[in-house]
């Protein structure tokens, strides 16, 4: 699960977490015994309609302004370690 | 002429202001002076902008003012602001200076507020106490051994304490609500679409919603009305149908007060209940209607939350991984996903970790319809109790948090005990449904608040209720410890 969530947990942390998740588990089970037999599911709370704007180009974000704040950048581009 | 900060309200700053009784210098450096003098008891402030600040308030002086302009305002640090550091409590953004403002922020820029700095908040507002933020714990303006709530702590506390008249927050699942009733102040949590989150750093998108703390619900009401509306950088935000009325009614004739009995015995405190009782019995005699309401399954609403929040967040999160901006932790010989896990390991705190590890759980296969797909549909039950509420009654009354301010430490170490802060709160994040909650009275010697909700967009309706309830109520919002310093 921690690998799922790209996070490295220590041993110590990984025993910690799945005494405390399992105790949050425990109360979150008390929903399984609902009937909920034909109820639809709400993912957004109010039937909001998208906006959308005209479709026309507008200038980008200056380049040297978005990678200002970047840990490493090589040729104005984000620069990270191998994938393998 | 010296300003006496403390209990200064929005409102009489701009008297003072638009009397020329002081300038918008002497206003934001009283403000800013009482920060540097006392904020070491409290850390409500993560950051303050001192020289930026007095440079806005000198232009006004200069070229004049009018409105709003020159009254000053904290921002929750999970706000975005263009080229001024914003970390949203956690050490993964340390250093972080955004390129924009958040929707909010350029609201209230436009209206010439001038923000003081940032206030200290859980890290990325998971949590019940601002007890778990990368920059040190807020201690409450009423008694500083215990916390100020939270997320929102450091801004609630910045406005008891007499930092800012107004502080800007974010509630997901209460983080207005109970820091306002926590620290004896006013939260107003807006219809989700009311405000913009454009710039507000994501927990849980479909919860989250920006808000104002405030002395006063007239003053709430303001900075309500300049931070509303459409915003087209947010597809979700509106604009209301109406426009925010400044209230002052000063009855509650004819109107109908709901109170979800079965809910309050999820763990309300006796002192609690007393004073919310109490001012149930204000109310009467102001003319309102009291009776009981049902909300079935209200008080699934805890659990529910605690699955969809979560999930959210484990989403929204992933963006912080050490490449665009932010930390980066690598040893040599790391592969990208090495940097990735040794980096969030690091920047994350344990709560963040926590929320994330729940909710990559509850979307995983083999879970997703048992946690995340349960806890959706019990999200419509939950809605579908209140649309049914509201025909019975306009407002539904309970306390914003089931206890008083609790001691620092006291809960931290117990992650469902912090939860159950929220069991009064999170419903209404759950049916999108605005709240606010306003000092009602005492228990220990520590605020409760007392929490109005309506219908989607019916803000006015309850700036109503709050400000007849609030005039009938007469709370002192000074805390006396710090009043009593004051000649």
């Amino acid at each position: 699960m921690a690998k799922l969530a790209n996070l490295s947990l220590d041993e110590a942390e990984v025993d910690r977490m799945a005494t405390q998740l399992s105790g949050i588990l425990e109360h979150v089970d008390a929903l399984s015994t609902l009937d909920l037999t034909g109820v639809p599911p709400t993912s957004h709370p109010l039937p909001l309609v998208n906006l959308t704007r005209p479709d026309r180009s507008r200038p980008s974000w200056p380049l040297d302004e978005v990678l200002e704040g970047a840990p490493d950048v090589a040729d104005n581009m984000f620069r990270v370690p191998p994938t393998s | 002429m010296t300003v006496e900060t403390l209990g200064l309200t929005a409102e009489r700053c701009v008297e003072l202001l638009d009397a020329r009784e002081v300038s918008c210098r002497e206003l934001v450096e009283a403000y800013l002076d009482r920060i540097g003098a006392h904020d070491g008891d409290f850390n409500a402030f993560v950051r303050t902008r001192r020289d930026l600040a007095l440079a806005e308030a000198d232009a006004f002086d200069r070229d004049g003012r009018s409105g709003l302009q020159g009254v000053p305002i904290a921002l929750k640090d999970i706000l975005c602001t263009r080229g001024e550091e914003t970390t949203a409590g956690s050490r993964i953004l340390a250093g972080h200076k955004p390129m924009y403002d958040a929707g909010a922020v350029t609201r209230v820029k436009n209206a010439g507020m001038i923000p003081l700095g940032k206030t200290n908040m859980d890290e990325f507002a998971m949590g019940s106490s601002t007890e778990h933020s990368a920059y040190g714990v807020t201690h409450n303006p009423w008694d500083p051994t215990r916390v100020p709530g939270g997320s929102s702590g450091g801004s609630a506390a910045a406005v008891a304490a007499g930092f800012a008249p107004l502080a800007l927050g974010t509630d997901t699942g209460g983080s207005i609500r109970q820091p306002a009733a926590l620290c004896g102040v006013v939260g107003l949590k807006p219809t989700y679409g009311a405000v913009s989150r454009h710039g507000l750093i994501a927990f849980g998108s479909s919860l989250d919603q920006v808000g104002p703390f405030a002395l006063t619900v007239r003053d709430a009401a303001l900075a309500f009305a300049t931070i509303a509306g459409r915003d087209h950088c947010d597809s979700t935000s509106v604009e209301l149908s109406e426009p925010v009325r400044i209230p002052d009614r000063e009855d509650l004739a004819g109107v109908r007060i709901g109170v979800p009995t079965k809910l309050l015995d999820q763990g309300v405190e006796p002192g609690v209940r007393a004073s919310f009782d109490a001012s149930l019995e204000v109310a009467e005699g102001l003319g309102a209607s009291v009776s009981e309401v049902e909300l079935p399954h209200a008080h699934h609403g805890l659990p529910a939350y605690y699955l969809i929040a979560p999930a959210e967040a484990s989403a929204n999160l992933a963006r912080f991984d050490g490449v665009r901006y932010g930390l980066r932790l690598e040893e040599p010989g790391d592969t990208v996903v090495d940097m990735y896990g040794r980096t969030r390991s690091s920047g994350f705190g344990a709560e963040v970790k926590r929320r994330i590890m729940l909710g990559t759980y509850v979307l995983s296969a083999g879970y997703y319809d048992a946690y995340y797909g349960t806890a959706l549909k019990v999200r419509t039950l939950i809605r579908q109790d209140f649309d049914r509420a509201f025909g019975d009654v306009d407002v539904i009354a309970m306390p914003a948090s089931p206890t008083v301010a609790f001691t620092i430490g006291e809960r931290v170490d117990d992650p469902w005990a912090m939860y159950a802060c929220d069991v009064l709160t999170v419903p209404l994040n759950l049916a999108g449904l605005p709240g606010i909650s306003i000092p009602c009275g005492l228990s220990e010697e520590l605020p409760v608040g007392l929490q109005l909700a309506g219908p989607p967009f019916s803000e006015n309706r309850l700036l109503d209720a709050a400000h007849a309830m609030e005039r009938a109520l007469q709370f002192d919002p000074v805390p006396p410890r710090l009043g009593q310093g004051v000649a």
